[in-house]
């Protein structure tokens, strides 16, 4: 942002024989080429030459800082979670025409005891369990408990009819060879896919050979409903399934827990089973996806985030002004004492910039509160009554006392840096000119002061705007930033992609921001320094 | 006669330590990398089990990371990345179930991992179900949410608060609390307040009406009501005169009344009980687990955990550590009447549901901060 951008230097006006022009065609360099060829290809090198000597810190900042906030920020759309764990739930979903006025079908209960099985054995029916129940209260136990009687389900029955049937069924090494065959593989397709699952879970998950194992239940169930289905492929053993006793899988989960046939639930896997979602950034405004999939708000009672994206900005530009009151009058003194006194001053500006966050903070709590320094000292001077000490701490006063008292010197520091370049000798000549003290302050300083003030108030906004230590301590329950939020979904709740979406959106309104900002000021208008 | 026995059955457990760790033919790391709360707590764990241990085992080191107040978040992101650098990890009961519900954290089986106790009642007996909320969860200590009071307070005229419904008593007991910033325990405690009995709470606090309930017997206190989210500050309020209720850990409390002899009493009546407890990474090699299971079966014995209450005032997970409890490590006071679990306390204690909260965190939270934003 300093004015001292140099053109790079020209290298090639060596190669340049007094530039004069031949008839023929485009002026030549002295090897012959045209010049503009040369030119181009010396401008190529320079730039390439710019472009390895910043390579080294563009590619840290990629890997360490764009590359992490944008996969943080990915989070905020990603929800593979659901068609991961559930695939053929998912696909079954999509048939069913139940849906949302009662339970689905059968089928779709089949589908989610083969997913909920393979799911528990590997541990994922919890994780599932926690993201949907950012949308619907109570699927975390639901998950985690049908998970633990999924294995136990009654399901066994088919598993003894087959092998009673068929005692070949028993075998493995029998079902290996069966399901290296293709037209067996079509002609029993749920228990192909259940067979290839179950393949996978024995080796990934027990490390297990499949073909010492007993196949397990679920693959029984999936084949009787191939059977039933009506499919005899040939060279698979011929088993009459009519006379079976069955057991409705449905009515299984219903046993493990009855919400399973609530449609409700039903429609929120439906719901969030694509692989993206705009519901994290719907919550992040206070909307939620309804029953019939269309956005609507949420209850009033649970409305948050718009309130705190608004006190968050309100509350950063009122800490920015307070900013801008206190530092420029300090960094004026600085920039006209002399060096030596403004050293020393600069030094005390300085020192709260160097004590930790923590301790400085803390101590605006003992300064503060109502039992604290300041209330004690009103009350001992009769400025305030006993009864009715200030409420300075644990509201938006406190918030914006104590991060005024933070960012002060991110204010100062411009705003002095700006000061000192300002000569002297313009207030004398105002003032030679007739101007008083004021006009000349107002007409010729504070014009020139103008970018320190700019780059002060972006630095202590944009700061401002991410805090959460300090509204944390000093904020109670009025003066906390939506940053508060975003670090407790990361941190507490573990709801990451909540988190992301609320983080994209204070990014997008910082941006917002600074596009306004440079629209109305004008960005070249901002100076660090001289 | 009883430092005999106790000699005994420590040499056996020892004894059993030993032979327990020669069956396997592991090789044990010599680093473990152990996550704690940091403070005088860790500084417990220090005293009662880590460095016995490094006693009996000269050439292992130990690394401390005071990380757990982050712990699910931090182990998430390590294991995302695919770099565990934990070994063991100091969690609330809530976290571990979360933790393992996220596969984070490895199950483990009380029977064959922990020690049985000196009177050969296996593990999973001694700690009970209670204790073992989870499949992952070791459990240590039992602590609580409890209030301590101003016990000098002139408007109060010598009355003493007694009952949980004296926070919600701003006639009896004016001034201000402090409460903590989330919903956990205060809509329990709002609820009991209203009537509801112990065992109903959750089924109450289940219902639409019910959480309006407990929501609207908050809102008579909450002009009076300071928000922590740190456990230190309940403490500071108390001794500042800042509130004059305050709920907090137990174990702060007792070091605010005890250690620093701050005009400040306790009330136990509802304290809501609280878990902490171990749980391992999921994903370690096999050296670094075997050193972590050999530390563990050690750490959480009968002697060590009753040793761990000379240090904090957190009562023992192990039903046979409680007759063991002994005196405070430099003040010489007897811990038993201190800690939450001692009968006299726990005559109307109150016991968090993990599960419940685990289902209900996301929307009651969101509800919460609704709430107190109004």
């Amino acid at each position: 942002m300093t004015d001292s951008a140099t053109t790079p230097p020209r290298q090639p006006m060596a190669a340049l024989p007094g530039g004069e022009v031949t008839e023929e065609g485009p002026m030549l360099a002295a090897d012959g080429r045209p010049l503009k060829h040369s030119l181009n290809r010396a401008l190529r090198r320079e730039k390439l030459r710019a472009f390895l000597l910043v390579s080294p810190l563009l590619i840290f900042i990629l890997v360490a800082f764009v590359a992490p906030i944008a996969d943080m920020l990915f989070r905020s759309v990603e929800n593979q979670i659901v068609s991961e764990t559930l695939p053929r739930t998912v696909a079954a979903l999509r048939e069913d025409q139940n849906l949302p006025q009662a339970a689905p079908g059968e089928p779709v209960y089949e589908a989610l005891y083969t997913d909920l099985f393979i799911a528990a054995e590997y541990k994922s029916h919890t994780r599932l369990g926690s993201r949907l129940n950012y949308e619907m209260t109570g699927l975390s136990s639901l998950f985690r408990g049908t998970g633990r009687d999924v294995g136990r389900f009654d399901t066994d029955i088919y598993t003894d009819q087959f092998i009673e049937a068929e005692p070949a069924l028993e075998d493995p090494v029998a079902w290996t060879n069966w399901m290296e065959q293709d037209e067996i593989r079509a002609g029993l397709p749920f228990t192909a896919d259940a067979w290839d699952a179950w393949v996978k879970l024995t080796v990934e998950a027990n490390e297990d050979d499949p073909l010492e194992e007993d196949v397990e239940d679920f693959v029984y169930t999936a084949l009787y409903r191939d059977l039933a289905n009506g499919a005899d492929p040939e060279g698979f053993p011929d088993v009459d399934v009519s006379e079976f006793e069955t057991v409705s899988i449905k009515a299984l989960f219903e046993e493990s827990d009855e919400d399973w046939v609530d449609p409700e639930i039903w429609q929120v896997i439906k719901t969030y089973s694509p692989a993206y979602t705009d519901g994290y950034f719907l919550n992040s405004v206070d909307m939620m996806n309804g029953p019939d999939g269309d956005a609507q708000w949420r209850p009033a009672d649970e409305q948050i985030y718009l309130k705190l994206f608004w006190r968050t900005m309100w509350m950063s530009l009122a800490i920015t002004f307070s900013c801008i009151l206190l530092g420029y009058p300090i960094a004026y003194l600085l920039s006209t004492l002399p060096l030596r006194s403004a050293n020393v001053l600069m030094i005390l500006v300085l020192l709260p910039f160097w004590t930790s966050l923590l301790v400085r903070t803390s101590a605006w709590k003992v300064l503060l509160q109502q039992q604290g320094v300041i209330n004690d000292t009103l009350v001992w001077l009769g400025i305030v009554s006993d009864a009715n000490r200030l409420a300075l701490i644990n509201n938006a006063t406190g918030t914006v006392i104590a991060m005024t008292h933070i960012l002060l010197p991110f204010m100062i520091l411009p705003l002095y840096s700006v000061m000192k370049t300002i000569p002297p000798s313009y207030m004398r000549a105002a003032k030679s000119m007739g101007a008083n003290d004021w006009t000349a302050f107002w007409r010729v300083w504070f014009p020139l002061s103008v970018p320190g003030i700019g780059a002060g108030s972006i630095l202590a906004f944009i700061l401002s705007i991410g805090y959460y230590i300090t509204p944390e301590i000093v904020g109670g329950t009025e003066g906390v930033f939506i940053s508060n939020r975003i670090a407790y979904h990361i941190s507490s709740s573990l709801n990451w992609g909540l988190a992301a979406a609320l983080g994209t959106i204070l990014l997008a309104l910082v941006l917002t921001l600074y596009w306004v900002y440079d629209r109305i000021v004008g960005i070249d208008n901002v100076k660090l320094g001289g | 006669m009883n430092i005999t026995r106790l000699l005994t059955a420590s040499t056996a457990l020892v004894a059993t330590a030993t032979i327990a760790g020669a069956e396997s033919h592991v090789e044990m790391a010599d680093e473990m990398t152990i996550v704690s709360w940091g403070g005088a707590y860790q500084e417990s764990q220090l005293k009662a089990y880590v460095e016995p241990y490094l006693e009996q085992n000269p050439g292992v080191t130990v690394t401390w990371d005071e990380s757990s107040a982050e712990a699910v978040a931090k182990l998430r992101a390590q294991n995302e990345a695919g770099n565990v650098t934990w070994d063991l990890v100091d969690a609330t009961a809530a976290d571990a179930m979360r933790l393992c519900d996220e596969g984070l954290a490895m199950e483990i089986d009380p029977d064959e991992d922990l020690a049985p106790a000196p009177d050969g009642t296996p593990a999973s007996e001694d700690f009970g179900e209670e204790m073992l909320v989870s499949d992952c969860f070791i459990p240590q200590i039992a602590y609580s949410y409890t209030f301590g009071y101003r016990n000098d307070v002139a408007e109060w005229e010598g009355r003493e608060p007694d009952d949980i419904c004296d926070v919600f008593d701003l006639e009896n007991f004016p001034g201000q609390r402090s409460l903590e910033k989330r919903p956990h325990n205060n809509l329990e405690w709002a609820l009991i307040c209203d009537g509801v009995a112990y065992e109903d709470v959750y089924d109450v606090l289940e219902t639409e009406e019910g959480q309006d309930r407990a929501f609207a017997k908050l809102d008579t206190i909450k002009d009076e009501t300071i928000w922590w989210s740190s456990g230190a500050d309940t403490p500071q309020l108390l001794a500042d005169g800042e509130v004059v209720f305050g709920s907090t850990y137990n174990g702060r409390l007792f070091s605010l009344i005890v250690e620093q002899d701050q005009p400040v009493s306790m009330m136990w009546d509802t304290q809501s009980y609280d878990l902490d407890g171990w749980i391992i990474p999921e994903g370690l090699d096999e050296a670094s687990l075997a050193r972590v299971k050999d530390f563990l079966y050690f750490a959480t014995d009968t002697q060590r955990l009753a040793d761990q209450a000379k240090y904090i005032s957190y009562g023992p997970a192990r039903k046979s550590s409680a007759p063991l409890v002994g005196q405070h490590a430099e003040l010489g006071i007897d811990m038993a009447p201190h800690m939450p679990t001692n009968p006299e306390n726990a005559t109307n204690a109150f016991v968090q549901n993990y599960e419940w909260w685990a289902d209900y965190r996301d929307d009651l939270d969101s509800k919460f901060q609704a709430w107190l934003a109004q």
